[in-house]
């Protein structure tokens, strides 16, 4: 490794100095290659030309390398899907791409779906439109549009989900706002039907969740602070399975964090229900303890929760039940969160660490690297219906390289997002991106590790 | 006097909470006020052991109590002291709490004493500032002082905390006065209960090693303090308890409901009481039960104990004698 041959500290999303002019063919070899979406996962290399993936496999240089291309010899470390990121939180719809997509691709992730959760709400074509156009012109990574499902993410009147769709849209959610009323809920399931759209809601009942900002128990009664319980999710997710039952809608619930809530998950797919869910690194990496003396980087939405719910969230994840695991990115500017806890805003950023946290499931659980994987490619894309997340021929080279084993430190001052709001400063991860590739060009390169 | 002073051992920089203090350190501060409650009650009750010293009081809630006594100890031990009340709808919340944390810092107090609406908020300005911090109550997590002075009043009433079965009686949940004192007091060894309906207990309150009670009259039992709490009038239409007149059938304190405890048991409220809400205005004026009053006086002891031992404890000052 040539370590200390730049300096480390201005680590940039840069685009590899041979690509940027013109992306010819590229030859990755010496790759372990790992398509969770057909269980590949051997050694091998993979050619692009032109910004796509035009063959890949075992024996793929078996008679040498093709001359005229650009080889990138993996070392032997993992050459994947690019990671395609479901939940991403953006205040201001447009401009913050740049630092977030800089910040995703030193994640690994190629792909993100933006929440309509900005300031004014995407709910309209011409909103969705222009964060269509804004990826396009940014072009670092893949951006998709969620739209809102209500008008003004208001919770009353639904958008016009179908034109959205046309605009751009993958999927219809108000966000970090959970829809309170059932009727619009129902009819929310019902009308989405008929063009077979996904709805996607981060349960949670506001009434009861009422002003409390952490886990309800031992801790947030020791530190004086209003506690959410679990039912706050539980009770929502139930209903919405309900509903899902008597529409025959599609729907996803975001961020799961509770014990109940993977059970309830798990028997509405025992039932045959269109039922999917996903969850964040905070979930199953980290408890209430986290929280401690009132630290606001741990205060998210919904809460840290008890350790028997992060075991149970872990289960979920290993047997399946839970499909996909997200960054949940949500950017603060400090000042939001220097604030006595019951003041700061909640919410984490999650990009740029979410491939190492989630590979820690791979070490100290059941999963193997491939399923674990599935979560954050194939996995998301699937439920999306996005041509992202797998190793296929004729599809766009999105790829990421990366080292599972390589140890380093999560050091908030050091992440390139410009806000450093996360839960897992100083924590000791292993598993680190080498190299990320959109449509076959470099688009993040670890100056410190050689490939 | 200085000599007691020296015999303080408090290996805290700040006094933020209950939590986390030991016995020993409780006793020390506690006999340290006993030392004060004498001289309080002379003609001449200054002294110049904080000659030179800054407090300043910095309150972001109301507050006249806390507020006069705190000024009052930092005067009698000789501090210049300086109020400074921030009304929080006229700033921008947090932002300015760290901001006037600095400015304030510039100015080398000596003492901070802090009261904050959010639970936490004092332990964050301890962190931004060179001084002691002395914890004036925050949110709904602790008020150590107010805990010390009933400590106190108990101990020279009963001679002993260890031991003593004390029943703190009603809002719990929005209490920082309830936190600190259940710290406390199980900290020194006496068995600590809580009556109140679930809605006014925080969840898991048990996991402090308090008994819990729904029922006064099963509460009360054979107690030798009733603590009553504050029930602020907001809570009580509907929200977390009915009404007032079933609040004070079922939880306000009168002597019927006291003939169940020790025939010598004592009442405490931290003040300011809602008389006919959660206490019997007779029984709260009643001298043979009630000790209110000296609570309020055991008050100033307390902090003038407080402030000279976090002074003392600062490593930039150096002790005199």
């Amino acid at each position: 490794m040539a370590k200390g041959a730049k300096k480390t500290k201005t680590v940039k999303a840069k685009a590899a100095p041979a690509s940027t002019v013109k992306v010819a063919r590229t030859a990755y070899v010496n790759a372990h290659l790992i398509d969770p979406a057909s269980g590949l996962d051997a050694p091998g290399g993979l050619l692009s030309n032109d910004g796509l993936i035009t063959d890949f496999g075992p024996d793929l240089y078996a008679d040498g390398t093709p001359e005229d291309a650009e080889t990138i010899d993996c070392q032997g470390r993992i050459l994947a899907p690019g990671l395609v990121d479901m939940r991403v939180q953006l205040r201001d719809p447009g401009h913050e791409h740049e630092e977030a997509t800089a910040s995703a691709a030193a994640g690994g992730i190629t792909t993100i779906i933006v929440l309509p959760s900005t300031d004014p709400a995407i709910d309209s074509v011409a909103l969705v439109e222009f964060i269509v156009r804004r990826a396009r012109e940014v072009g670092l990574i893949n951006i998709y549009p969620m739209a809102a499902l209500t008008q003004g993410l208001e919770g009353r009147e639904i958008t016009e989900m179908g034109l959205l769709t046309e605009a751009g849209a993958v999927a219809f959610s108000d966000g970090v706002a959970p829809i309170d009323d059932s009727l619009v809920m129902r009819r929310a399931l019902s009308y989405a039907r008929s063009f077979d759209l996904l709805i996607i809601q981060r349960p949670e009942d506001r009434s009861l969740a009422n002003e409390g900002v952490m886990n309800e128990g031992e801790i947030a009664t020791r530190l004086g602070l209003a506690g959410i319980p679990n039912a706050a999710e539980t009770i929502q997710l139930e209903r919405d399975i309900q509903l899902v039952e008597l529409t025959g809608g599609r729907y996803h619930a975001s961020l799961l964090s509770t014990a109940k809530s993977v059970d309830l998950v798990r028997r509405a797919k025992m039932r045959g229900l269109d039922v999917t869910c996903d969850t964040a690194p905070p979930y199953f990496a980290l408890n209430e303890i986290a929280v401690g003396d009132y630290r606001t980087f741990s205060r998210l939405s919904p809460p840290l929760r008890r350790e028997e719910d992060r075991c149970a969230v872990v289960e979920g994840l290993e047997d399946g039940t839970i499909d996909v695991i997200v960054s949940d990115h949500a950017p603060h500017h400090q000042d939001s969160k220097r604030q006595p806890f019951a003041q700061a805003e909640s919410g984490a950023v999650g990009l740029e660490t979410l491939l190492a946290v989630a590979l820690d499931l791979t070490r100290e659980g059941s999963l193997s690297l491939s399923d674990m994987l599935g979560k954050v490619t194939c996995g998301p894309a699937d439920i999306l219906g996005l041509h992202a997340g797998r190793l296929k021929k004729g599809a766009a080279a999105d790829l990421v390289i990366f080292d599972p084993g390589a140890p380093w430190k999560i050091d908030a001052d050091r992440l390139i997002s410009k806000s450093k709001n996360t839960p897992f400063d100083g924590k000791l991860a292993q598993g680190r991106v080498i190299r990320s590739v959109i449509a076959g060009k470099t688009v993040f390169h670890a100056p410190d590790l050689d490939v | 006097m200085s000599a007691v002073t020296l015999k303080i051992r408090f290996p805290h920089r700040h006094l933020l909470g209950i939590e986390g203090v030991s016995p020993d350190e409780i006793s020390g501060l506690l006999d340290l006020s006993e030392s004060h409650v004498e001289q309080n009650r002379q003609t001449d009750k200054n002294r110049t052991t904080l000659r030179g010293r800054t407090c300043i009081n910095l309150f972001f809630e109301n507050s006249t109590r806390t507020r006069t006594s705190f000024e009052l100890a930092g005067k009698r031990l000789g501090a210049d002291v300086i109020n400074m009340s921030v009304s929080t709808s006229s700033i921008k919340k947090g932002e300015t709490l760290i901001d006037t944390a600095m400015t304030l810092n510039a100015m080398h107090p000596d003492v901070l004493v802090v009261r904050h609406p959010d639970s936490g908020a004092v332990q964050l300005l301890s962190e931004k500032v060179n001084c002691a911090v002395i914890n004036g109550g925050d949110g709904r997590h602790e008020h150590p002082t107010q805990a010390l002075l009933d400590a106190l009043t108990i101990r020279r009433r009963k001679g002993k905390l260890s031991g003593l079965c004390v029943a703190i009686c009603g809002d719990i949940m929005h209490s920082r006065v309830a936190r600190s004192n259940i710290h406390l007091l199980s900290t020194m060894g006496a068995q600590v209960r809580v009556v109140a309906p679930p809605t006014l207990l925080p969840a898991k309150i048990g996991t402090l090693g308090v008994e819990i009670f729904h029922r006064m009259e099963e509460g009360l039992r054979d107690c030798d303090i009733v603590m009553m709490l504050r029930l602020q009038l907001e809570r009580m239409n509907g929200s977390f308890v009915p009404s007032v007149r079933e609040y004070f059938r079922f939880y306000g304190l009168d002597y019927a409901k006291l003939e169940v405890a020790k025939p010598d048991a004592l009442i405490m409220h931290p003040g300011p009481m809602n008389r006919g809400v959660e206490i019997d205005g007779e029984l709260a004026d009643d001298i043979d039960r009630s000790v209110i009053r000296e609570q309020v006086e055991m008050g100033v002891a307390v902090r003038m104990a407080c402030l000279e031992t976090l002074t003392g404890a600062l490593p930039k000052i150096e002790c005199k004698t």
